[in-house]
């Protein structure tokens, strides 16, 4: 056994400089890979955040993938198939359409952010709807713009169908 | 009074940690014993003061006392006794009151344990622990403090969000915490390594099981988070890339990374600075996760846009541990040595390729999560970075990493043989590529790369196995000596193996779930049928129920497979009275093997139905049984008589006891 030690003490010995270029290098080699897949990612699968009056504004293209925030217009819920409802943001609104079950805190007057793209008929086709489980909850992006244009009111919309602001309680009225 | 006391308890400890964090380290820079031991008893005394301030907050929410907002605000008289309990850190002041308790507990441990430790190394490292508790009691004491009364006590609480009014929220805070706060002890010794400016083998064997402790609670903390969000929130996801989840990732995979490097420190005296700095690095995460979550800067407007106390005191102690313990590290790293050393193609090599891949995910996941924060402050535009980005830049990551994951225990130390290494995995590459064409003749849609990932996730759970055949020499010996062989494998080549393959069962279960997944959303009236995934399911009818503190919509769900009627489910819809008519969903699971069937409630509709989401999701409890696998690994391996001996021993009985690996 003494010689191949000897000749693995000779070798370890040999490629210290080649040992820490080895290493040096295959970091830089991931850190480099992961910083690609990082710009490619940021570049590719990033969604914008837009308010009704800001798409208005933007002439964001049909089909462009975007996430609409704003507050559900009060009485514009319509449970059929799709589910329908209006999302406003004081200047604009924009009529969404979605196929899916609605989150348990989705009612009118509240806030909500829809992830979807514009068909050519001007409604927002949504695959889904992000509701926070915190009936607190105002997404972010919604209050901060909402602020900004001066409709920001602590929280809801005033709601005058009182109570029936989701298709739930809509059923339970009739 | 309860509540006084439990205020005047925690009072005391902040007073305790003061001195905790300044009389020992004066006593180690005079050389003056009796100074430097008043660590110990201070970090006991610690301990107490705050297990009565914490039980004094129990007693409170368990005999509601709503005379104290925090128990006003989250609590009900009504509300079942465990919530009551479970109530207490279901809420922000509880959840840091927890957060210290668990600290406190942590540099209890140490000071309980550590009489074995070099008494100025065990000096240094409770100081360093008493910084950070005096930081948390002063931002609970001023910020959070969940001792606070209301002058007109009302008669009833507003009740805990009905959402965490589960059995998920007893058990996941309290681990995800352990976990989190767990790391501030290999925070603290590598602090207190840096300050003593020595560094030896007794410090990486004292190290490595603290840092396994926090690891295993991390690691069921974030399988039973997962699984929590999976049935509670009804729509059958387990993990969204959501900030939150990120701030739990980060330091899994920061403290998944420094378990391997101390390893290399223990066995090699290798990668003793790159050790201590993913110490801090870990525990850094863990700080910037409590911030990321309790100071509401991502999830809600609230907390940082109209009361900013919390989240700069956070940000503040989170720049002052993080800037400090790296400046230190800065200035001092370079007065240890470093030593060991070895090829390219070793054990050691294979570690640091997993280091390497390991804190790469993490630094793409910090990116992610933190990017869009910084883009906001500074330019003011708003993105959302989603799943996408994390699937893209994640899985590319973790790919390379878990090829690798069962070549790293086969290679010797110093110096392996790689192709050696390959010849023993055949038998593994050979069952990745039976199941490979199996996947690929019998799966039916979903992505083409699917069938690739089952089979890594079977090359990783087969490899791992290899290793124990290998070590045991089953097939090679005859069974009576194999089963003396295995018996007498270090546990922690054992736990080494239950890990690896808990990777790769996981890895299998993400995969199947993600592609085979059956869904069906619809509107259903009481008789109506539904085939899912080959079972039939039947809405009997639908009930109107009233629990404790709710009332609920039960749609039981007849379930039948070939004919045979195998059980009813009864998912429902629960509206609480006490928030403002605010509902959750409760799915219905019926477990078959590692498969799931998931049902879960929509809205009714006008016509007396109700929507429905049924999902069939196969091998879906793989995900979770994954994590459970690595956690019974890390169990095994802290088990190993060689970190239950702990104590530094004479060269001689070490080197006899590592020559078993």
């Amino acid at each position: 056994m003494d010689d191949p030690d000897q000749a693995r003490e000779e070798s370890v010995r040999m490629t210290r400089k080649q040992r820490r270029l080895t290493m040096i290098g295959s970091a830089l080699a991931v850190l480099g890979f992961a910083a690609g897949l990082v710009l490619y990612g940021f570049s590719s699968s990033i969604k914008f955040f837009s308010t009704p009056s800001m798409t208005a504004e933007q002439h964001i293209a049909p089909g462009q993938r975007f996430r609409l925030g704003g507050l559900v217009q009060p009485g514009s819920l319509n449970c059929g198939h799709p589910i329908t409802f209006a999302v406003a943001d004081g200047s604009a609104k924009l009529t969404v359409s979605y196929a899916g079950i609605l989150p348990d805190l989705f009612r009118e007057g509240q806030g909500v952010v829809a992830e979807g793209a514009l068909e050519a008929t001007g409604i927002f086709q949504a695959d889904s709807i992000l509701a926070k489980h915190d009936e607190n909850y105002m997404p972010k992006d919604v209050a901060e713009t909402l602020k900004k244009q001066g409709h920001w009111m602590g929280g809801a919309m005033p709601v005058d169908n009182a109570g029936a602001t989701t298709c739930e309680a809509r059923k339970v009225k009739q | 009074m309860i509540a006084e006391t439990g205020h005047y308890a925690l009072v005391l400890a902040l007073g305790l940690a003061l001195i905790q964090s300044i009389v020992p380290l004066l006593g180690a820079r005079w050389r003056d014993p009796a100074l430097m031991t008043v660590a110990r008893s201070t970090a006991l005394a610690q301990l107490v003061f705050v297990l009565i301030s914490f039980a004094a907050l129990v007693t409170l929410h368990v005999i509601s006392d709503f005379s104290v907002a925090n128990v006003f605000e989250n609590s009900h008289s009504l509300k079942p006794l465990i919530y009551k309990i479970t109530g207490v850190w279901g809420n922000h002041e509880g959840s840091m009151l927890l957060w210290v308790s668990i600290l406190a507990l942590f540099g209890g441990l140490v000071a309980a344990f550590g009489s074995n430790l070099p008494l100025s190394l065990r000096t240094h490292v409770l100081s360093v622990q008493a910084w950070v508790a005096a930081a948390f009691y002063l931002f609970i004491l001023t910020t959070s403090n969940p001792f606070l009364r209301i002058p007109n006590p009302p008669v009833e609480g507003r009740d805990l969000n009905p959402v965490l009014q589960d059995i998920g929220l007893a058990i996941h805070p309290p681990m995800l915490y352990l976990g989190y706060v767990g790391f501030s002890i290999s925070f603290s010794f590598a602090v207190a390594a840096l300050i003593e400016g020595r560094i030896d083998a007794a410090w990486a064997r004292w190290v490595r099981p603290w840092t396994l402790v926090a690891w295993i609670f991390l690691t069921l903390g974030i399988a039973m988070g997962s699984y929590w969000a999976y049935y509670e929130l009804g729509w059958g996801g387990w993990w969204f890339w959501d900030p939150v989840e990120n701030a739990s990732l980060m330091p899994w995979l920061a403290g998944t990374a420094l378990l391997h490097s101390a390893l290399v420190m223990e066995k090699r005296n290798a990668l003793k600075v790159w050790t201590i700095l993913l110490s801090i690095v870990t525990f850094s995460l863990s700080l910037l996760g409590t911030f990321l979550v309790r100071s509401g800067v991502l999830t809600s407007v609230h907390a940082f846009a109209t009361d900013p106390t919390r989240g700069v005191f956070i940000l503040l102690i989170l720049c002052v541990f993080i800037g400090g313990s790296l400046m230190l590290f800065a200035v001092r790293a370079s007065v240890l040595k470093q030593g060991g050393l070895f090829a390219p193609i070793s054990r050691e090599g294979a570690l640091v390729l997993n280091n390497l891949f390991l804190t790469t995910a993490c630094a793409t996941v910090l990116v992610g999560t933190l990017y869009p924060l910084a883009l906001e402050v500074l330019t003011g535009g708003k993105i959302s970075v989603g799943p996408p980005f994390f699937n893209l830049t994640f899985a590319p990551l973790f790919v390379p990493l878990m090829i690798a994951v069962p070549f790293g225990p086969m290679l010797a130390w110093k110096r392996g043989d790689l192709l050696g290494a390959a010849q023993r995995l055949l038998a593994a590459g050979v069952a990745a590529l039976s199941a490979l064409a199996v996947a690929w003749a019998f799966a039916r849609g979903g992505s083409s790369l699917a069938p690739l990932g089952i089979a890594l996730g079977i090359f990783v759970v087969a490899g791992a196995m290899t290793d124990l055949v290998e070590r045991v020499g089953l097939f090679r010996m005859p069974p009576v000596v194999a089963m003396r062989r295995a018996r007498g494998l270090p546990r922690s080549a054992w736990g080494t193996a239950f890990a690896h393959a808990g990777l790769g069962v996981a890895l299998i279960g993400i995969v199947c779930e993600t592609t085979w997944n059956t869904e069906y959303i619809g509107t259903m009236k009481p008789g109506d049928a539904v085939p899912v995934a080959g079972y039939q399911l039947t809405l009997e009818d639908l009930l109107q129920q009233q629990g404790p503190n709710y009332r609920e919509l039960v749609a039981p769900f007849i379930v039948n497979v070939d004919g045979r009627r195998l059980t009813t489910l009864m998912p429902s819809k629960r509206s609480f009275t006490t928030r403002g008519g605010m509902s959750t969903t409760e799915a219905a699971l019926l477990t078959r093997g590692a498969s799931q069937l998931y049902i879960s409630l929509g809205d009714s509709t006008a016509d007396g139905g109700i929507t429905a989401r049924i999902y069939y999701k196969p091998l879906v409890l793989l995900i979770w049984f994954g994590p459970v696998l690595m956690a019974f690994g890390g169990l095994l391996s802290l088990s190993d008589r060689r970190l239950r001996v702990g104590a530094p021993r004479p060269a001689k009985a070490l080197r006899g006891l590592q020559a078993a690996e």
